[in-house]
């Protein structure tokens, strides 16, 4: 299954609550930053296109919060992110771990504002701490 | 069946090892009986270790083997087939190798016995050295030098003047020959290195015989007489005026031995008992004692699979051989044909940093329908001869001093004929050899692989790095010397099966780091976007953006968080700091040499106090303080600023530290103010971003306190200047600097570094340190020379320029990160929650410090990378 950017938008779980979380010129193009949703870390990303993308903070296999600090890139044309820690690659738009298919992130719903200058987070019923 | 080796020296273990790794089926039941106290080592490096503290252990045999320390083997029942050693203990064999190696010869001297006489030969022979220098340290009056003569000017007597430089000993070098190493040079090459040796502060005395040994008042050794009526100083004198086989245990089970000591035996290393081995340097095989290690690990060799063909030869395994048995059938081990068949004593070494290499014949003279063709160069240091047929076609022999790269090339071509005229290959004409090499040429003499053992290991191992053929092959394994030949054959084998090496950085760029260096400085790009656009495909990745990164900061772009560069920044340059296992940072604020006053000393710990950082001393000479969170960052930054401190660049692939000895300010042995030079150093390349991390050091005399010599730039002082070192690496693959240059006032000094680190920079591939860059230079450390010392590409002014642009432009990160509220904004733990801190990171105590808890989710095993 292949998924552009906007078809990430589009999987917005009907019981989603949307939080507004900070404006969309705080983030950097091609790099992360952290938000704090309900008690989960949220990894929201800038991509070079102007995409945003979020998946969970948490590096599946250091066990640290640091993904958000990751460096952003394409591997074949997906937009990717590779942990800070052990260098793994995720796939932004699916969570999955292309050095390691086993392996995938939670991705969240995000999306800009009705304004267009903030950015929302939301997060699926289990994905709520 | 039981396999009895006396002596456990190198021979010994190999043979066990190479028994060991063949015997698959553990036919051989292996008791090994060693004299001194230590299982086996490496006796060829036994300098380095005193001068290093290099661990010379060889890697332990298994538990298959029982191997007695400590207790010699006094001696040998031929009759019932056992050994007893010293305690009494009794060992039975069905075969018996004899590798009880040789003992220092000692002229029979007056005062030979005197305290402070010493041989060189064993690890207690250096012990006790050391120990006899510390208690002369001690008791000397005021701060006159030791003196101390080494009676041998051979390879060994050269290597124990090291040891004895090394341990703060003025050394004269007595040779009774005309000149040095007589066994392997000839009389221009002994005068070469005379030239070298002296440079180095040794004073060199040949073609003097000496002819007593007298005591001081104290009744220890104080001067050697000569035969001519002088004499000189010595409190210490150690001899290495040869080798005498240790052959008594023979001599004492009726065994022949040859004239002048050695147990005789035949081609396959037999003696004239059929159970009954010898190898190494107590055995004469062809009338000649061998005491380099590559022929004795050669017999070593032929004696292990002669022991093979035993165990398979008719024996049920397990069962022992009734001793009537093998007499009527004296050839149980012809299923083997391994014989010894005279050894390769070709040899390169290092002497003191002078490369000394002499191969194949290097005496035949015109007599035996040989020519001569030399080359000498007294300003360079570098003689080399050639001995070629008297057509000049077929190498016979030769000797190289002062530059030795030729000697892997040249030794294979030895006995074969040359590609090119001698003069080519005098100056590296062959150099590009490598595929047309003859098959049967031995290239590593030490394990005796030839080409064509390499060749058909690559082709049908697959093989494609140069790491895999010598773990296949086990060529370039023990010293190394033929590495670079074995990775011309292997690149020739990969081109011709048409396997091209990439040098694609990745998937977004097919350059190298180095041709994406030149297009940088040459196209003045400055932003990644434009470089990726031109010259790449895609949007880069966690390989090609920090290159990037690294490449526009060493070319002085600005602050490398400014703009479009920090999104280049792996996550340490990002942060300025250094990520730890549990998501925080740590914190390494620079001090330059290792230098620090106490209020300096007592505002780290206070700010550690404060913070709750656990702290630690680095290797670096300079303090870690750990367990920082990111919001932390600038908070602590700012107290650290406040009190003087600057960026430690901990976080970078940039100058750490230049690591020092306190020099001749305070110490008694300093001979310069290597002080003052690691933080002059220090302070010039702060800052500079390079491929890889670069480490320093200076130490104030030849004692190298400061480790130099383990650094990819490293300065001893000398009494005329300073000595520089380059390419040495501590870490997973250690590496020894090559002496790169001798005697420099500090302001020669400071250019060739800034040379040399600006060459580096430019040319070397992502994540290379100055070790492995220097490894695969083509040209190696002579071509080095040529560029940053002659000039012979022309860049040196441009090389300059570049240094002194930076050390123009530097500026400290953290204070420019903190005076800009753009650049702090990074610092939150939450975009939406900046006063938040990250609840996830926790720490407990530990020895009265914190250490940290993992307390997030479920963590995967992390794959070998």
């Amino acid at each position: 299954m292949t998924l552009s950017p906007d078809a990430t938008i589009t999987r917005t779980p009907s019981a989603a609550r949307w939080h507004d979380v900070c404006a969309y010129a705080d983030l950097t193009p091609e790099r992360g930053a952290c938000a704090f949703v309900e008690g989960t870390q949220v990894a929201l990303f800038r991509t070079h296109d102007g995409a945003l993308h979020a998946v969970a903070n948490l590096d599946p296999f250091s066990g640290a919060q640091v993904l958000s600090r990751g460096i952003l890139g394409t591997r074949d044309g997906a937009p990717t992110v590779a942990s800070p820690m052990y260098k793994q690659v995720f796939d932004l738009r699916t969570g999955v771990c292309l050095d390691d298919p086993r392996v995938a992130l939670p991705t969240f719903p995000v999306r800009r504002g009705a304004g267009g200058d903030r950015v929302e987070v939301a997060l699926a019923h289990e994905q709520r701490q | 069946m039981r396999l009895v080796v006396i002596g456990h020296g190198p021979t010994g273990h190999r043979l066990v090892t190479a028994l060991r790794d063949r015997d698959a089926a553990g036919a051989w039941r292996v008791t090994v009986v060693g004299e001194e106290s230590r299982p086996a080592y490496d006796r060829v490096a036994l300098t380095s270790h005193l001068t290093e503290g290099a661990d010379l252990a060889y890697p332990a045999h298994g538990e298959e083997v029982d191997l007695v320390t400590g207790d010699p083997a006094v001696s040998v029942d031929r009759a019932a087939r056992t050994v007893r050693t010293r305690s009494g203990r009794e060992f039975g064999y069905d075969a018996l190798v004899l590798a009880t190696g040789s003992a220092p010869f000692v002229p029979p001297v007056e005062g030979r016995d005197l305290p402070g006489v010493f041989a060189y030969r064993t690890i207690d022979d250096l012990e006790a050295i050391r120990a006899h220098c510390a208690d002369l340290t001690m008791s000397r009056r005021e701060a006159e030098a030791i003196r101390g003569a080494v009676i041998g000017g051979g390879l060994l007597g050269l290597e124990a003047a090291r040891a004895l430089q090394g341990l703060g000993v003025a050394a004269h070098v007595v040779e009774v020959a005309p000149w040095l190493m007589p066994r392997q040079l000839d009389e221009g090459g002994g005068a070469m290195l005379r030239r070298h040796i002296e440079g180095l502060g040794l004073n060199v005395l040949a073609g003097t015989p000496m002819k007593a040994l007298e005591a001081g008042e104290d009744g220890r050794v104080a001067r050697v007489a000569l035969a001519d009526g002088t004499s000189l100083d010595a409190g210490v004198v150690v001899f290495s005026a040869g080798i005498r086989p240790r052959d008594e245990l023979a001599r004492g089970c009726g065994l022949p031995v040859g004239e002048r000591g050695g147990i005789v035996v035949d081609g396959t290393c037999r003696t004239e008992d059929p159970a009954i081995y010898a190898v190494g340097e107590c055995a004469l095989v062809g009338g000649q004692v061998y005491g380099l290690v590559a022929p004795c690990f050669s017999m070593a060799e032929v004696v292990a699979d002669r022991l093979l063909a035993r165990a398979s030869g008719g024996w049920a395994s397990g069962t022992s051989a009734p001793a009537e048995d093998v007499d009527e059938n004296a050839d149980v081990d012809a299923g083997s044909g391994a014989v010894f068949a005279g050894a390769d004593l070709s040899t390169k070494l290092k002497l003191m940093g002078v490369d000394v290499a002499s191969f194949g014949d290097p005496f035949a003279g015109a007599g035996d329908g040989a020519l001569d063709v030399t080359y000498t160069d007294p300003v360079a240091g570098i003689y080399k001869k050639l001995v070629v047929s008297d057509d000049a076609r077929t190498l016979i022999g030769g000797v190289l001093v002062g530059d030795a790269a030729a000697y892997p090339t040249l030794r294979a071509y030895v006995g074969a004929e040359l590609p090119g005229s001698p003069e080519q290959a005098l100056f590296g004409g062959t150099e590009a050899a490598g595929g047309d090499l003859p098959g049967a040429t031995v290239i590593c003499s030490c394990n005796n692989v030839s080409a064509d053992t390499i060749r058909c290991a690559i082709r049908d191992e697959g093989l494609t790095d140069l790491g895999e053929v010598k773990g296949c092959t086990r060529a370039g394994t023990t010293c190394g010397s033929c590495a670079p030949l074995v990775k011309k054959i292997l690149d020739a084998e990969l081109t011709a099966a048409g396997i091209e090496v990439s040098r694609a950085l990745c998937e977004h760029f097919d350059h190298s780091r180095a041709e994406l260096f030149d297009i940088v400085r040459v196209r003045g790009i400055t932003t990644f976007t434009r470089l990726i656009e031109e010259h790449g495909r895609g949007r880069g990745c966690d390989i090609c953006k920090p290159v990037v990164a690294s490449i526009l900061a060493s070319l002085g772009h600005g602050h490398i968080l400014e703009g479009e560069q920090a999104a280049l920044q792996d996550t340490n340059d990002h942060f300025l700091a250094n990520l730890q296992k549990n998501g925080t940072y740590s914190v390494v604020p620079r001090v330059p040499g290792g230098e620090i006053t106490p209020e300096r000393l007592i505002v780290i710990g206070e700010v550690a106090r404060e913070f709750g950082l656990y702290t630690k001393v680095t290797g670096a000479q300079r303090i870690d303080l750990f367990g920082a969170r990111v919001e932390q960052l600038p908070l602590i930054w700012k107290r650290l600023v406040d009190a003087g401190f600057e960026s430690g660049h901990a976080y970078g692939k940039a100058l750490r530290t230049v690591k020092s000895c306190v020099g001749s300010t305070w110490c008694r042995y300093g001979v310069q103010d290597s002080v003052a030079m690691a933080i002059r150093l220090e302070l010039r390349y702060r800052g500079l971003r390079a491929p890889h991390k670069l480490k320093s050091a200076v130490s104030g005399c030849a004692r190298e306190c400061a480790e130099a010599q383990s650094k990819d730039f490293g300065v001893i002082a000398t009494e005329k200047g300073w000595n520089l070192y380059v390419g040495g690496n501590g870490g997973m693959r250690p590496r020894h600097a090559d002496l790169f240059a001798t005697d420099l006032d500090d302001e020669a000094l400071v250019r060739t570094i800034d040379r040399f680190l600006m060459f580096y920079i430019r040319t070397a591939d992502r994540l290379q340190r100055t070790a492995g860059w220097l490894e695969g230079l083509d040209g190696g450390l002579e071509y080095l020379r040529e560029v940053v010392v002659d000039d012979r590409l022309g860049i040196c002014a441009e090389l300059d320029a570049a240094m002194e642009r930076h050390v123009a432009a530097y500026s400290d990160e953290w204070r420019d990160t903190l005076d800009d509220p753009g650049k702090l904004a990074r610092f939150v733990s939450f975009v939406n929650a900046p006063g938040t801190p990250d609840p996830s990171i926790a720490f407990e105590p530990e020895r009265d410090q914190i250490k940290p808890v993992l307390i997030a989710g479920s963590r995967l095993e992390v794959a070998a990378r």
